[in-house]
């Protein structure tokens, strides 16, 4: 447990250790909370502390986060980024680039108040989730202010860690045409801001206002959409004051219930003890899905 | 093996060829690592703190500049000096057999030249994981001897 405390004086090696310890499970947010209780009474939370930086693989999301990250901590304020990438499922081996458009952190000025780290969603899908929001809520401890999360808005996984947060920001570009629409409105639906990116590419308004009419065809209150370009740096101040006062619009407040949820039982499924025997038991065909079901939901 | 390694793959100084460098990162990727890729053309400090935010055990150096034997004692110095004692490093590149003693002497574990087929490269890891005192500041005398 000196470890904790090292990560609590601000110790960055430190940190980094107990977010691999949370990942690798050798202990859990629990045992540092009954060791720590104090670091995590007395947090003060104005507005929100996590947020999901999600889209497309491509619509600039690494770049954009770089330019927040800057105007950010010339504000004086701690950032953490946890950039997930996913794992091959073949040999669970990952590789992990987001930190190559990340030059805020090369700036001396900054690069105490940015800790990143590259996270692989690993094998289980269910778990990253709950990892991730272990060491949101570590970090927040800990005193990083805000805690943003960098997910492609693909699979499962990356669109449960998402969930996890306390507010999500969908990143679009221009020429995103109708072949895909269908798959944005699945990501759409949890965001409480859009931005639009890439404004300096003919389309990008257009985009904008598309996803501005079909935000104001549905219920509830339509979120901010913001156009910006993190090359030219277009809308960029707008973009991260907008974030950093962020209104719940409490559209997605049930989507995100619905993930969290899922989440949570996956894990259960996955870190039960039965789960083997169940396994094999199906295997040989001695039990049926719904008796596994039953005996799954038996703790 | 249990958990994945969390391997530092990274490009110090003015140095534009990076196909060695995502070879091997591609190579530790699929035999089921985790790979943080730095990009090109970064600084000691730059990679050592990359190194510590990411809790990595393996540090990879990649350089064909011909700046080695300035750039990574440089690198080794400063590990040493964050603490980061029992990080194993490795390095590539254009680097002839003569320059590497230094290299060794620093504490580095292994140089692969032009032609190391990638499983030598793995087979190294598994080595290391397994000899004590392999970090870069632990003063073991162990290295691999490597085919090119």
């Amino acid at each position: 447990m000196n470890l904790i405390t090292e990560a609590i004086n601000g110790d960055r090696r430190a940190i980094a250790r107990v977010l691999s310890g949370l990942e690798n499970r050798n202990f859990s947010l629990e045992q540092i909370k009954v060791n720590f209780p104090s670091i995590f009474s007395n947090q003060v939370r104005e507005n929100w502390s996590s947020i999901a930086i999600t889209g497309a693989p491509g619509v600039g999301k690494s770049c954009l986060i770089d330019k927040i990250l800057i105007d950010w901590s010339s504000k004086g304020i701690k950032t953490a980024l946890l950039a997930i990438d996913p794992s091959s499922p073949r040999t669970g081996g990952a590789l992990l680039g987001d930190r190559v458009r990340i030059t805020a952190i090369d700036n001396e000025k900054y690069k105490d108040l940015i800790y990143i780290r590259s996270i692989a969603t690993r094998k289980s899908s269910g778990s990253a989730p709950l990892i991730v929001s272990d060491m949101v809520e570590f970090l927040s401890a800990i005193g990083w202010h805000r805690v943003i999360i960098e997910t492609v808005g693909s699979g499962q996984s990356e669109v449960r860690c998402a969930a996890i947060t306390d507010r999500i920001v969908v990143v679009e570009g221009p020429a995103r045409g109708d072949g895909v629409q269908a798959e944005k409105a699945g990501l759409l639906e949890l965001a409480d801001a859009v931005i639009v990116n890439k404004s300096d590419i003919s389309g990008a308004s257009q985009h904008a206002s598309e996803i501005k009419e079909s935000f104001e065809l549905g219920l509830g209150q339509t979120p901010p959409i913001i156009l910006t370009s993190a090359l030219t740096g277009e809308g960029i101040e707008q973009a991260s004051t907008a974030l950093l006062e962020l209104e719940d619009t409490g559209r997605s407040k049930k989507a995100k219930w619905r993930e969290r949820l899922l989440a949570e039982y996956e894990r259960k499924i996955l870190e039960s003890d039965k789960l083997d025997e169940i396994l094999e038991k199906l295997a040989i065909g001695s039990i049926s899905i719904k008796d596994a079901l039953k005996l799954l939901g038996d703790d | 093996m249990s958990e994945p390694l969390r391997i530092v793959v990274a490009k110090p100084g003015l140095d534009g060829h990076d196909r060695g460098a995502k070879v091997v990162a591609r190579t530790l990727r699929d035999a089921g690592h985790e790979v943080i890729y730095t990009g090109l053309r970064r600084t000691a400090q730059q990679i050592v703190e990359t190194v510590r935010d990411e809790d990595a055990r393996f540090l990879g150096l990649s350089s064909l500049s011909g700046a080695h034997n300035h750039l990574f004692p440089k690198v080794c110095e400063l590990l040493v000096k964050e603490g980061l004692d029992d990080v194993i490093v490795f390095g590539g590149g254009i680097i002839p057999f003569e320059d590497r003693d230094v290299l060794f002497a620093c504490g580095m574990k292994a140089i692969f030249g032009p032609g190391t087929p990638t499983t030598e490269i793995l087979d190294f890891i598994i080595k290391a994981c397994e000899v004590s005192n392999a970090g870069v500041g632990q003063n073991g005398d162990w290295h691999w001897e490597s085919s090119a």
